[in-house]
């Protein structure tokens, strides 16, 4: 094996276990080809080159030393920008986060480094992760590597980029309404939502609190229960990081699907359904029932009510979170103004783009004197109803499948002047952060012009080990091998 | 199908509400925009949920206690580090009260 950066999370640690590779080399070689392909992806805003050869080199001190070796060591990883990372640049895809450096980690990135893995850089994300496509960064585009012309989903696209093109062993990205689900169906690899309150978000930089989850983005599935297994668990800094206990992942990914009842929902197979999604989401299911699975139609009946109850909900939220940009305690200062509130107007004009202008003001409006309750005390109302969808269904079944979304990716631009038409791409992927259930994403297969398309698998609350069983029987019916993308780098071709 | 009109006078409500400051060409395409999307949403008053009570939060906790012990917090310096104006240790912010 000459090219290290093919290797997944689990098969890099056996080779650094094995000395085959040193962390250092590992490290040199992703560096290497981020150099060669990341102006033409846009995967990376920051690349940590010295801090990622810092580290590699103190994992090959331990390899020397003979220390107990960790469950990551040596793991390099893309890590999204809305992480907090102790001394390395975190921007949120913001202009006005563009000078930002983090004072401490985030508690996932505190379990990552403290197992061992190493951080190769910060990831492109829509600005603060309000976006399905990776076009509303403050800073450039990310281009899909199954398709340069093509959009790689978002909000956590450079992460899904990264490690679809290689970039990274893995990574982390943040999930809301489909943020990981999405681009990882969208680029081709594994991307899991963890149950609300499985993972700290302790050093997230909030968008909406009571959605926002951290979850891996990798290149097969038990790398995803690998990460899992680090990032979960109770975390004092998180008062809603809940104290379940966190079982053995690695191990329910080979369990297989003997047993299990998984649903399939009348309202994620209707019109806007991409007829080759449904045509793969249907084979995958059909794997399934071959590996042993029993299926059956189930009823999820406020599906459609979910992008409106999101777009209530989350705007709200973010609107409340992101008052805390106000050009005193970090961030961009705009211009000389003489007094506190013209001050803090402009900084915010001057440092947000206009889609998070767009949800602020939407927020805003439907949290104000007058409209709270027919806007948002209803959408909360409506969101009982879709979690009540949920518990019904999972009384009868274990799991349930679908289409990750409904399209394989679009291309870049093509959706960017229509709010409504960008927001009903994540009409699969909502209504899981709203009932505050975990959602894995593995890949099916490929549209006709070769563009990966995703299944979902949707859980129980804190039940994500029988999504690895799912997502992990689909995988290995299917085989694993991955197809590696030749990716032409283009010079110049980073777009601004 | 939709009744809801947002005037140009709300979105200047809301973006002082939100300390936005807005140019006069964005003020109507944020005003269009909005109608938009709140017209899509509206669709929720179709819904019926009498005696539903609103999900704020999905995990069944309300306060989460710990003991109240005194703790190392981070360094002044390290916290003034990002400020755009840090000034004798503290931020210093534009006049607030009028002369």
């Amino acid at each position: 094996m000459s090219d290290w950066t093919r290797l997944t999370i689990h098969e890099t640690v056996t080779a650094l276990r094995d000395g085959r590779v040193t962390a250092r080399a590992l490290v040199e070689a992703y560096l290497e080809r981020i150099g060669l392909l990341n102006d033409t992806l846009g995967a990376y805003l920051t690349v940590a080159a010295s801090t990622a050869r810092t580290q590699a080199d103190a994992v090959d001190d331990r390899f020397r030393r003979g220390e107990p070796l960790r469950p990551l060591e040596g793991v390099p990883l893309a890590i999204k920008d809305v992480l907090c990372t102790r001394g390395i640049r975190t921007t949120c895809g913001s202009r006005i986060l563009a000078d930002f450096v983090p004072p401490y980690d985030a508690t996932a990135l505190v379990r990552l480094i403290g197992d061992g893995a190493i951080v190769l850089g910060k990831t492109n994300c829509d600005e603060f992760a309000m976006g399905s496509s990776t076009e509303n960064s403050g800073f450039h585009v990310t281009r899909n590597p199954w398709g340069l012309d093509r959009v790689p989903g978002g909000s956590s696209g450079g992460s899904a980029a990264a490690v679809a093109a290689d970039l990274a062993a893995g990574g982390l990205g943040t999930d809301t309404g489909g943020s990981v689900r999405q681009p990882a169906a969208l680029c081709g690899v594994v991307g899991l939502k963890p149950t609300y309150g499985r993972v700290s978000r302790y050093g997230l930089i909030a968008f909406a609190s009571s959605l926002d989850q951290i979850g891996p983005l990798t290149k097969d599935v038990r790398d995803a229960a690998l990460l899992l297994e680090t990032i979960a668990g109770h975390d004092p800094l998180d008062s809603t990081a809940a104290g379940e206990p966190v079982p053995d992942y690695q191990a329910a990914v080979g369990r297989g699907v003997e047993g299990l009842t998984l649903g399939i929902p009348d309202e994620y197979f209707v019109a806007g359904l991409d007829p080759e999604v449904e045509h793969a989401v249907r084979d995958a299911i059909r794997v399934l029932e071959r590996c042993g699975a029993r299926t059956r139609r189930v009823s999820l009946p406020h599906t459609d009510a979910g992008v409106a109850t999101y777009y209530i909900v989350a705007p709200a939220e973010a609107s409340s979170n992101l008052a805390r940009y106000d050009g005193v305690k970090y961030g961009l200062r705009a211009g000389d103004a003489r007094d506190l509130v013209s001050m803090t107007a402009s900084t915010r004009a001057a440092g947000f783009g206009p889609e998070v202008r767009r949800r602020i003001m939407l927020g805003t409006y439907v949290l104000s004197a007058g409209y709270y309750d027919a806007y948002y005390a209803q959408a909360q109302r409506v969101r009982t109803l879709i979690r009540r969808d949920f518990a019904r269904a999972f009384a009868e079944v274990d799991a349930i499948v679908s289409p990750t979304a409904p399209t394989p990716a679009f291309k870049i631009g093509e959706k960017t002047d229509d709010p409504i038409a960008m927001y009903l791409n994540d009409v699969f992927t909502i209504p899981a952060p709203l009932a505050g259930v975990p959602a894995i994403s593995v890949p099916c297969g490929f549209s006709l012009t070769g563009l990966p398309i995703g299944l979902q698998v949707i859980g129980k609350p804190f039940d994500e080990a029988t999504l690895f069983r799912v997502a992990g029987a689909y995988e290995a019916a299917r085989g694993t091998a991955r197809r590696r993308l030749e990716i032409a780098p283009v010079p110049g071709a980073r777009p601004a | 199908m939709s009744d809801v009109k947002i005037t140009l006078a709300e979105v200047e409500h809301v973006a002082r509400l939100a300390r936005l400051a807005l140019g006069a060409d964005e003020r109507e395409r944020m005003r269009s925009q909005l109608d938009t999307i709140l017209g899509y949403v509206e669709q929720l008053r179709r819904v019926d949920t009498a005696g539903v009570e609103p999900t704020a939060h999905v995990l069944p906790i309300v306060n989460v206690m710990r003991d109240d012990e005194v703790r190392p917090s981070y360094p002044v310096d390290a916290m003034l580090a990002n400020a755009p104006d840090p000034h004798d240790r503290q931020f210093r912010v534009p006049r607030i009260i009028e002369e």
